[in-house]
């Protein structure tokens, strides 16, 4: 798939964001071309954080940064983000190549050859060779997740976001998930961010780790360091699953 | 998990309750065929049969292309804008139709768009001297939008709220325009259930009779329903009162094989669901547009109702209310919309009853399966004959025998309990289902039953439910001008007639305030027979 853009590092500097009675008070740095993941009881903000990433929440003060440059103003489609949820990535009614499609090309006009082939080619690296045809609800849950997985390909954005992307999968076919995404990053060498709630995954996957609580990040620092932090109650916690 | 006693006193009584209902239809629409009428006469295919067929077709098929046209762009307007202030009040507004007697409905129309109403007089004072006209073609066509835009925009704004959050940051993070989000996303979700809202739709226009004999009525502008009502009370003519009465039951038939076959709208959670984020739509044109269409969509609504109220308090309500004829109207009502209501309950009880315990039943064999599925077909054996062409069946029927006011009381009330029995049931089995689901296997295991049952295990819980269904079904015959139109006489005039007389005597102060009254009455029955859907929306947002 070859390296796209070069990977940022992303810095949210003193975000702040009110959500409800939520106050937000966000400051971290996500090193550039590594997994980093999200960790923290449910109601932490881990969404919360992605969106502002992502530019669906705009914070009241403070800047969100990719390297040196200001993205805070700029629209959703105008950042080099690619998303993942965990559940929905897919629009229903259409089939999987269109679904695909989308991410190379947002509009209604036909693709040309070579962006079809693109498609077609990025549906093999995710293990869905030949299924352009059919059509999400006849797909099982991680082949679902799969088509994502080949619609951030196309886009080649150089920042990928995932929210809970394997948390719906059960266990075996989380881990063969979590192998092909480990794989596409080493190919792509994209910054990631990945919200989860499974130590193992968070074990397996990332080298950095923010761990948030009650709108706050409490901790960021490598996995290793995390992994040791079981002085805290609420880390210890975590890490019993 | 019945007793085998109880299990036969269930089957046995929803057997019953709907043998009463077939053989009550079964003899209006056998009398329909009576072929004791010199052949000449029945005569099926003459041009005044066809020509009021094809008007009938006509103003059903035009009211429903124009109801959802002009829905689609509100109702995409209305789920672009999730969070304005007010959105959940236009939502209201917009069930308020639902239940506002037609007839009241039609007086607010004519008071906006009449000949002397706000439109024309607002032309006028543009220098336009070509008024609107509410009689005929176009008056019936606003009515028809006027009840279906709202229905129509309801299914559809609950359809998109359904759609999956990701959907929409999916297509901001994709950078889709506008018209890629429509083709791709709004579209799709919406061409489900569109033939389906459109059948519905076409069903209530091609059945609509008030609307149609305020506003239309002539002879360019009459459908089947109103043609026999004006060939029994008018001309006297029961041959053609068949004929026509024939063909309405076969075009509702063809439309209702139309409807069984399509996905139906579900309207669950319209005003209290999930509010997703919308990221579209920002641009100050597409504000501008969407506010346009939410504004026009609701004066559409809000000036006929206004002009109910406006209009009303100012006739003589005092007068009206201590006038012997508005007294015994309301006596006539009440009694008539109590003993219908509380028949259509009881049918409903008695026939949901036998279904539930047919489905408990292990091994139900044949015959008990044929029959769970004969009572399901009750609804749809109601709507397939109208109300107008129940009461023409039974109109032939007894013509024999000297009409009684005690005769036209029975009639009325049992044609109002069929009109009202769909939408009881509709109310009433998922609350019954629920309640067997959680009550069955515990009260069996106690020993509670017969009346003990009843009382303790089935009262308190299915209480809330019945009084909601009886209330909205009160507020359909209250508000009922169909079956009180081919039997009304001296000695028997409901609310609605006392005020259809009044207007056809250019009472017009009195029908004004008489439209209030009965609106407001009608409104406030419907409020808490839906009241119901609401709260259980609210415990889940």
């Amino acid at each position: 798939m070859g390296n796209i853009l070069e990977a940022p590092e992303i810095r949210l500097d003193a975000v702040e964001l009110t959500l409800g009675a939520t106050r937000f008070r966000l400051d971290c740095r996500i090193p550039a071309g590594a997994i980093t993941a999200v960790a923290g009881p449910s109601g932490a903000g881990k969404s919360t954080l992605l969106n502002l990433i992502a530019g669906f929440e705009t914070p009241t003060n403070g800047r969100v940064l990719f390297d040196e440059k200001d993205v805070t103003p700029l629209h959703p489609s105008e950042r080099p983000v690619s998303l993942v949820f965990q559940d929905n990535n897919l629009f229903g009614h259409l089939d999987v190549f269109t679904n695909v499609a989308l991410g190379v090309r947002p509009s209604l006009r036909r693709l040309g050859p070579p962006e079809r082939e693109a498609v077609s080619a990025a549906l093999v690296h995710v293990g869905l060779a030949g299924m352009e045809h059919r059509l999400p609800p006849s797909l099982s849950g991680g082949e679902r997740q799969r088509v994502a997985f080949a619609r951030v390909l196309v886009r080649r954005k150089p920042v990928l976001l995932m929210d809970e992307p394997f948390a719906a999968l059960d266990p075996g076919l989380r881990l063969d998930m979590a192998s092909l995404l480990s794989q596409l990053h080493r190919e792509t060498g994209s910054t990631v961010v990945i919200v989860t709630h499974d130590p193992e995954e968070l074990r397996r996957l990332s080298t950095h780790v923010l761990f948030m609580d009650r709108a706050n990040i409490l901790l960021q620092e490598p996995t290793a360091d995390f992994l040791s932090h079981t002085d805290m109650p609420m880390v210890s916690q975590f890490l019993a699953g | 998990m019945l007793t085998t006693a109880e299990r036969r006193t269930a089957i046995g009584t929803g057997l019953s309750a709907f043998a009463a209902l077939v053989v009550f239809v079964a003899l209006a629409v056998y009398a329909l065929f009576r072929p004791d009428l010199p052949p000449s006469q029945t005569s099926f295919w003459t041009p005044y049969t066809m020509r009021v067929l094809r008007f009938t077709l006509l103003q059903a098929g035009l009211s429903t292309l124009l109801s959802i046209g002009l829905a689609v762009p509100v109702a995409l307007a209305l789920a672009r804008r999730p969070r304005f202030p007010g959105r959940l009040w236009i939502l209201r507004l917009m069930a308020v139709p639902m239940g506002l007697p037609a007839l009241v409905a039609a007086l607010g129309l004519i008071t906006v768009w009449g000949t002397q109403g706000m439109v024309n007089d607002l032309l006028l004072g543009f220098g336009l001297d070509e008024p609107v006209n509410i009689y005929g073609l176009g008056g019936i066509l606003l009515a028809h939008v006027f009840f279906n835009l709202p229905l129509a925009c309801r299914l559809m704004v609950a359809s998109l709220d359904r759609l999956p959050g990701e959907y929409w940051m999916l297509a901001a993070q994709l950078g889709m325009k506008p018209a890629v989000i429509f083709l791709r996303i709004e579209w799709p979700a919406l061409s489900r259930i569109l033939p389906g809202i459109g059948t519905l739709i076409f069903m209530l226009c091609a059945t609509s009779f008030t609307l149609v004999l305020v506003l239309g009525g002539g002879p360019a502008a009459t459908t089947l329903e109103v043609a026999i009502y004006q060939a029994l009370r008018f001309d006297f003519d029961p041959a053609r009162a068949m004929t026509l009465a024939l063909l309405q039951i076969g075009v509702t038939a063809v439309v209702l094989a139309v409807l069984s076959l399509l996905p139906a709208a579900e309207e669950a959670s319209v005003t209290t669901g999930r509010r997703s984020r919308r990221l579209d739509g920002r641009g100050t044109a597409s504000v501008i547009w969407d506010a346009v269409m939410i504004c026009c969509a609701t004066l559409m609504l809000l000036l006929p109702l206004g002009a109910i109220v406006w209009a009303g308090v100012r006739a003589d309500l005092t007068g009206l209310l201590t006038s012997t004829a508005f007294r015994q109207a309301l006596a006539t009502s009440t009694m008539v919309a109590l003993s219908s209501s509380i028949a259509a309950l009881l049918l409903s009880v008695a026939i949901i009853g036998a279904r539930l315990t047919v489905r408990e039943t292990k091994t139900p064999g044949k015959p008990l399966l044929a029959l769970s599925a004969a009572l399901g077909t009750a609804p749809l054996l109601v709507l397939l004959v109208p109300p107008v062409v129940l009461g023409t069946g039974w109109f032939l029927l007894l013509r024999p025998l000297a009409s009684g006011s005690s005769l036209t009381a029975g009639l009325v009330v049992s044609i109002n309990t069929l009109m009202a029995l769909p939408f009881v049931i509709r109310v009433l089995e998922p609350a019954m289902q629920e309640h067997r689901r959680k009550t069955g296997r515990l009260t069996a295991s106690l020993g509670i039953s017969g009346w003990a049952r009843i009382w303790r295990i089935d009262r308190p819980a299915l209480i809330r439910p019945a009084l909601l269904a009886l209330s909205f079904a009160m507020s359909l015959s209250l508000g009922d001008l169909g079956a009180v139109a081919l039997f009304a006489s001296n000695d028997f005039v409901t609310l609605p007639w006392h005020l259809y007389s009044r207007l056809s005597s250019y009472r017009t102060a009195d029908a004004d305030g008489l439209a209030l009254l009965l609106g407001a009455l009608c409104l406030v029955l419907t409020l808490i027979g839906t009241s119901g859907y609401e709260r259980r929306g609210n415990s889940h947002g």
